[in-house]
């Protein structure tokens, strides 16, 4: 069996491996983060929702994925 | 304010408390129909972290996404950006920040943002010195509502220039609204005293030793405050007036 390609990812501060043409819905998937009540950034570029399953990670892509907390 | 109609004139912040139970009972307490809230990263290694969404719901408390922590206007559109894409909220509390220790207000980078997210379509209510002329140009600049501060952001000074606030309720029609300093509530009253059309609490309320207690206590005196305006107060003399008749005293 072939093996699978590992890439590394920036996701909110720390790196990760993950295998390669992982899209970007998979990943928040598998991380398990509600996507209705985050945004995501890709490289800087703010990702519309209805786009994820389209894009493909890349190696050194930096994501941030955000969310409201409390404040003042 | 916006074009959206608010029950309440108190505007309540969401930080500082023990735990997001205490958050959502003093926030219903307190009336409020606005809450504001930080933008900030998804904690990917904890996914059990509890949500604020799942305490307080978005669809009953308008949420406004505030840029608490901003030093830059780069910064502060980044994240008011994100902010419309997790809700879709166009309603936004700008704040840039200048200095670590006093926490005062950058009003340079903030008449940038203020300017940039007018024409991108946010209504932003802006944090800001208690500066007439600042808050003329935050106007100009197509700002939705004024937010002086009372004081530094947490200090519960109280208001410590009434004349300044003053001014810019002389001078504006649109929202004002004290944000950052007040201590207790009779500083809320003040506040609608001198005209403001509302406050924003955070620390007051959070920190205070009965919070739940202290959330009631700024909701009656944002009310009375606001009767109290409303009402016309008397003029002030240098002298007495007996309220009592004199007629007939024996």
């Amino acid at each position: 069996m072939k093996k699978l390609k590992k890439i590394k990812i920036k996701i909110n501060g720390k790196i990760k491996t993950i295998i390669d043409k992982l899209t970007l819905y998979e990943l928040i998937n598998d991380l398990k983060i509600p996507i209705r009540k985050v945004a995501i950034e890709l490289n800087k570029e703010i990702i519309n929702k209805k786009e994820i399953k389209k894009i493909k990670l890349e190696n050194n892509d930096v994501i941030e994925i955000v969310h409201f907390i409390g404040g003042g | 304010m916006a074009n959206k109609k608010f029950s309440s004139r108190l505007i309540v912040g969401t930080g500082k408390y023990k735990s997001m139970n205490e958050c959502a009972k003093a926030i219903k307490l307190s009336g409020a129909d606005i809450v504001t809230v930080a933008v900030r990263r998804v904690n990917i290694s904890d996914k059990n972290k509890p949500l604020l969404m799942d305490y307080i719901d978005p669809k009953k408390i308008t949420y406004l996404p505030n840029t608490a922590g901003c030093f830059t206007s780069e910064d502060a559109l980044r994240t008011l950006r994100l902010a419309r894409e997790i809700g879709g909220w166009k309603l936004v509390k700008l704040e840039v920040l200048g200095d670590k220790k006093n926490l005062f207000p950058d009003m340079i980078e903030t008449l940038k943002s203020t300017e940039v997210l007018s024409k991108e379509g946010f209504k932003v209510m802006v944090y800001c010195n208690d500066d007439p002329l600042m808050a003329k140009r935050l106007e100009n600049s197509g700002a939705s509502a004024i937010m002086p501060l009372a004081a530094p952001i947490g200090s519960g000074l109280g208001i410590l220039n009434k004349t300044n606030i003053m001014i810019i309720r002389n001078q504006t029609k649109l929202p004002l609204i004290i944000d950052a300093g007040l201590g207790q509530a009779s500083d809320a009253t003040i506040a609608m005293e001198l005209g403001c059309d509302g406050v924003l609490v955070n620390t007051a309320i959070a920190k205070a030793k009965k919070p739940f207690e202290m959330a009631q206590a700024f909701k009656n005196a944002v009310i009375a405050g606001r009767q109290s305006y409303l009402s016309g107060r008397i003029d002030k003399m240098l002298m007495g007036s007996p309220s009592s008749p004199s007629k007939g005293i024996i």
